[in-house]
């Protein structure tokens, strides 16, 4: 970073925000400070260069002519990039605060904490915004997690190793979406030819974005949410009947999702649930360890047993 | 310092309005709000004083003063009085956190919320994406309970909770006063002083049966703080067993879902972790559910207590006569 080159772009946008005529890039080069000195090439590169940092900092650049007789385009940014006035109230200071509080210490703090700065500047009050008695935050702990919000927002499908099948996989990102605690991506498989769900956390190596930006199209109506929770919590498997014997006192966890309590004798009661994804209730009953005993379905049953049998083996 | 010219810019393009609107704040304090050094202040000071209009005259240029106490003040920039609009990458975060907050009624204001991401909307330099969902939190419903917090708090009143401890499968009863709310990845939970255990303890919103505002003024000793949030949701306490667990590759999520300290890992990928725990009965079962692809390194007896559980399951299936490999249906389906 060079002072010099900080100081050309500030006089640059200040000249670009006065003006409503639009002007010119030789009117530019005599009258901002810092491209007096130039030669032709030198001058049209460097115009170019600082036009595009402007873009990328997202101050929009008006091309335009003054009158039917410019044949030369000329620059202006519009006066309405600036921030208008504003006002929020205490309640919405306070839950704007919590907002950019959410991210300290993860990969998008950067950008929140440069969001309340501006709008400190505009004059909203966020340091003296009243504590709500809530405090909130989102980690992000996946090294993954860069790369692919720079691919999602910029369009671009990526490639990566994922752990589970071993093999690169080329996706396109639709969307990434933080549940309980993990992040995961939901996109187009192109390999696959379906759409997969991805935990960032068993991505392997690098991200590698790949193709033209703007490539990626998210289906009309994709809600990313409802993908994930779909891969995550078996939502879309078919319901399950199951029928268990609880120990009185005990498994408290699943007395709460069951719709039906029965005496069954001194020492049991019958507990019937309905649930999704056979392999999370054979986890659940399991962690229940010898306070539940399975009725049915028959499959569960047989893969609890085969699970109870390793374990009392295990050492002879 | 500003990794670029663009990024150095931006600052510049806020610090000027800041300090516009903060006539003679001390440079200490303007430093602090932009996360620079003093001396970093002082350049950008120099710097803005060296811009201006075109033309360049003294008239044309930014005034800046530091006065001898170190109060900046700015004046003739009233061109870029106003900071810019924010971009998509600044905004998104706060949209993000905003729409988890929206799924969150009870915990937070859910008006003031939807208010302010209106208002926010009309900040943006492009609203385009804002129907797009390149970041999504899910969060856990909770019920009705976060009424009851909520007003306990309001109300600095004490609560008398029955909280369910999945990790022992009981249900407790207990007298709390709450500190705060807090909403980690997704997750709600009360922190608060528990009387019973004389110690700030933290309860999953999902996981209080029933909450009650009591009549009892919310008491907590001058000790009972909330912990920092940012050293993470589990602050393993003194006294606690711990436990190391050899987890083969189906059994590695055990390392992402729980705290675990000393990760290692092997050549053929196995981790080796410490978990730390108060109570080693979850763990047990826990290993029941990880059959094979889980071992435990230390302390032995847990894999005799894990082997005993087993036996005492195998043994109510045999008693029961349901312990036949071929596993009919008990019900009529």
């Amino acid at each position: 970073m060079s002072a010099r080159k900080t100081e050309r772009l500030l006089n640059l946008v200040i000249c670009l925000l006065a003006t409503r005529r639009y002007l010119t890039a030789d009117y530019i080069r005599r009258n901002v400070a810092g491209y007096q000195d130039l030669g032709d090439e030198a001058f049209k590169r460097k115009f170019e260069r600082d036009k595009e940092e402007l873009r990328e900092l997202g101050i929009p650049l008006e091309v335009g002519t003054n009158s039917v007789f410019d044949e030369e385009p000329g620059y202006r940014i519009p006066r309405d990039a600036q921030l208008p006035e504003i006002s929020f109230t205490p309640a919405e200071l306070s839950v704007l605060a919590l907002a950019a509080r959410t991210w300290q210490h993860a990969v998008l703090g950067a950008p929140a904490a440069e969001a309340r700065l501006k709008l400190q500047a505009a004059g909203i009050p966020l340091d003296e915004a009243t504590p709500t008695g809530v405090e909130a935050r989102l980690r992000i702990r996946e090294p993954a997690f860069e790369p692919l919000f720079d691919a999602t927002c910029a369009g671009r499908a990526v490639r990566f190793d994922y752990r589970e099948a071993g093999a690169s996989r080329e996706v396109e990102p639709w969307g990434l979406v933080s549940w309980h605690g993990a992040w995961y991506l939901a996109g187009y498989d192109r390999m696959r030819r379906d759409v997969r769900v991805f935990r960032l956390s068993r991505i392997v190596g690098p991200v590698e974005p790949i193709g033209p930006e703007g490539a990626v199209r998210v289906p009309e109506g994709t809600d990313v949410r409802a993908l994930v929770r779909a891969a995550v919590e078996a939502t879309e498997s078919p319901e399950i009947e199951a029928l268990l014997l609880v120990r009185r006192g005990t498994g408290i966890g699943l007395r709460r999702d069951a719709w039906r309590v029965e005496p069954y004798d001194e020492r049991w009661e019958l507990v019937s649930l309905r649930v999704r994804g056979e392999l999370r209730l054979i986890d659940e009953i399991l962690s229940y360890g010898s306070d539940v005993v399975v009725l049915d379905p028959p499959s569960v049953r047989a893969a609890v047993l085969a699970k109870l049998r390793f374990a009392a083996g295990v050492g002879g | 310092m500003a990794a670029t010219s663009s990024a150095h810019l931006a600052r510049l393009l806020a610090l000027v309005p800041y300090l516009l609107r903060h006539p003679g704040i001390p440079l200490a304090e303007a430093a602090r709000t932009f996360g620079v050094s003093q001396a970093e202040l002082r350049k950008d000071l120099n710097l803005i004083y060296m811009c201006g209009l075109p033309g360049y005259y003294p008239d044309d240029l930014i005034e800046v003063d530091i006065g001898p106490s170190g109060r900046i003040t700015v004046s003739n920039a009233d061109v870029i009085a106003r900071p810019l609009r924010l971009t998509r990458d600044e905004a998104l975060p706060l949209i993000v956190a905003l729409r988890m907050f929206a799924d969150l009624p009870g915990v937070i204001d859910r008006h003031a919320v939807d208010s302010a991401l209106a208002k926010l909307e009309d900040a943006l330099q492009d609203a385009s994406f804002v129907d797009a969902q390149p970041v999504a939190v899910d969060v856990d419903p909770h019920g009705p309970v976060a009424t009851a917090v909520r007003e306990a708090l309001e109300t600095k009143r004490r609560l008398r909770l029955r909280y369910y401890v999945p990790s022992r499968d009981e249900v407790t009863e207990r007298d709390v006063d709450p500190l705060r709310l807090e909403v980690v990845d997704g997750r709600s939970y009360l922190e608060g002083w528990c009387r019973r255990a004389e110690a700030v303890r933290l309860f999953r919103l999902d996981r209080i049966l029933e909450a009650r505002v009591l009549d009892a003024p919310c008491e907590p000793p001058p000790e009972a703080a909330p912990r920092d949030l940012d050293a993470g949701i589990f602050q393993p306490g003194p006294g606690q067993i711990a436990v190391t667990l050899r987890l083969e590759r189906p059994a590695h999520w055990v390392a992402e879902y729980y705290p675990c300290e000393e990760i290692e890992t092997s050549d053929d990928g196995a981790l080796t972790v410490v978990l730390r725990t108060p109570d080693t009965r979850w763990v047990r079962r826990l290993l029941l559910r990880l059959g094979e692809a889980a071992r435990v390194l230390d302390p032995p007896e847990l894999a005799a207590e894990m082997r005993t559980e087993a036996e005492t399951a195998l043994r109510s299936y045999q008693e029961l006569g349901l312990d036949d490999f071929d596993a009919r249906p008990v019900a009529p389906n």
